[in-house]
């Protein structure tokens, strides 16, 4: 399971279990491409753009991708596996929000530089909350 | 209620603050330059930080137009409590805003005695419009002009990045 935040490139990335974190790396860069597809189609006043990217098939497993776009052009990006099917649809929403309101908190440090990678000890900790939780 | 004056006197302070370590340099020009810049780049800032959090729970804008009022009521009234009196546009990227009674300006006297004075206080405001339509995505140069007393205009101009 793995989870990203994205500027186009990487500001943030944390995997659980840690082997196997380039392959995440991959399927977070390829699903950017569905996240741009999906925000360029303009005309809807959606909430935030989500999306399931199901059927993105590995030789071994199955992984889900769920996206999300703040209004200030910033992508999370989670990977979870298939077989963690006690994920629900609303649980990966609250998720997006926990990590959505972190975020807020780090842009508003003045300490941090935006565009920088985030170094923040308290988004970590929330990171690894949820993690443990969904795993 | 004291909120607003908190800010108000901070604000006055940064900016005699920023002046007076400015003062000791000969060159006047440069001074006046480096001034705004530094205010500028604090309110560029704190507006990042800022539209970050406000647009937490807001829909995607439609398009830069929707961006702006969006700029001109939420923004500006959870900032200076009151809204952005008339928004005009030439719909190429130039906005005016016009603020006929801006927060940061009451307290000076309304006639023209300082009007000279005014455009210091106005560059942190410009900063903050320049953070906030930047981290929507949009570049912009934001200039601001004072005629009268307490009103002023500001005058983002866009170049869209998001194209």
């Amino acid at each position: 399971q793995s989870l990203c935040v994205h500027l186009n490139y990487p500001l943030y990335i944390r995997s659980v279990p840690t082997q196997g974190e380039l392959k995440f790396h991959y399927t977070v860069h390829t699903s950017l491409d569905v996240v741009e597809e999906k925000i360029s189609g303009v005309g809807k006043a959606l909430a935030d753009q989500r999306e399931l990217y199901l059927g993105l098939l590995y030789p071994t497993e199955d992984y889900k991708v769920y996206g999300y776009v703040t209004n200030s052009k910033v992508k999370f990006v989670i990977v979870v596996d298939s077989s963690n099917t006690s994920l629900r649809d609303n649980e990966i929403r609250s998720m997006f929000r926990k990590l959505h309101n972190s975020f807020t908190d780090v842009m508003c440090n003045p300490f941090y530089n935006p565009g920088d990678p985030i170094q923040s000890k308290a988004f970590d900790s929330i990171v690894s909350t949820m993690m443990v939780q969904a795993c | 209620m004291a909120d607003d004056a908190l800010f108000e006197f901070l604000h006055m302070e940064i900016v005699a603050l920023v002046y007076k370590e400015q003062a000791t340099r000969e060159d006047i020009d440069k001074e006046r330059v480096t001034c705004v810049s530094t205010l500028d780049a604090m309110g560029f800032r704190v507006g990042q930080g800022m539209i970050e959090r406000f647009t937490k729970d807001c829909p995607t804008f439609k398009d830069d137009l929707d961006l702006m009022k969006f700029l001109c009521k939420d923004f500006w009234s959870t900032i200076f409590k009151k809204q952005i009196d008339n928004l005009r546009t030439n719909h190429q990227g130039t906005y005016v805003l016009q603020d006929n009674k801006f927060a940061l300006l009451t307290q000076f006297s309304s006639g023209k005695q300082y009007l000279e004075e005014a455009p210091k206080y106005l560059a942190f405001s410009c900063g903050l419009i320049r953070g906030a339509l930047s981290n929507l995505g949009l570049e912009s140069v934001v200039t601001a002009e004072v005629s009268l007393m307490p009103s002023c205009k500001f005058m983002p101009n866009l170049k869209s990045l998001i194209n």
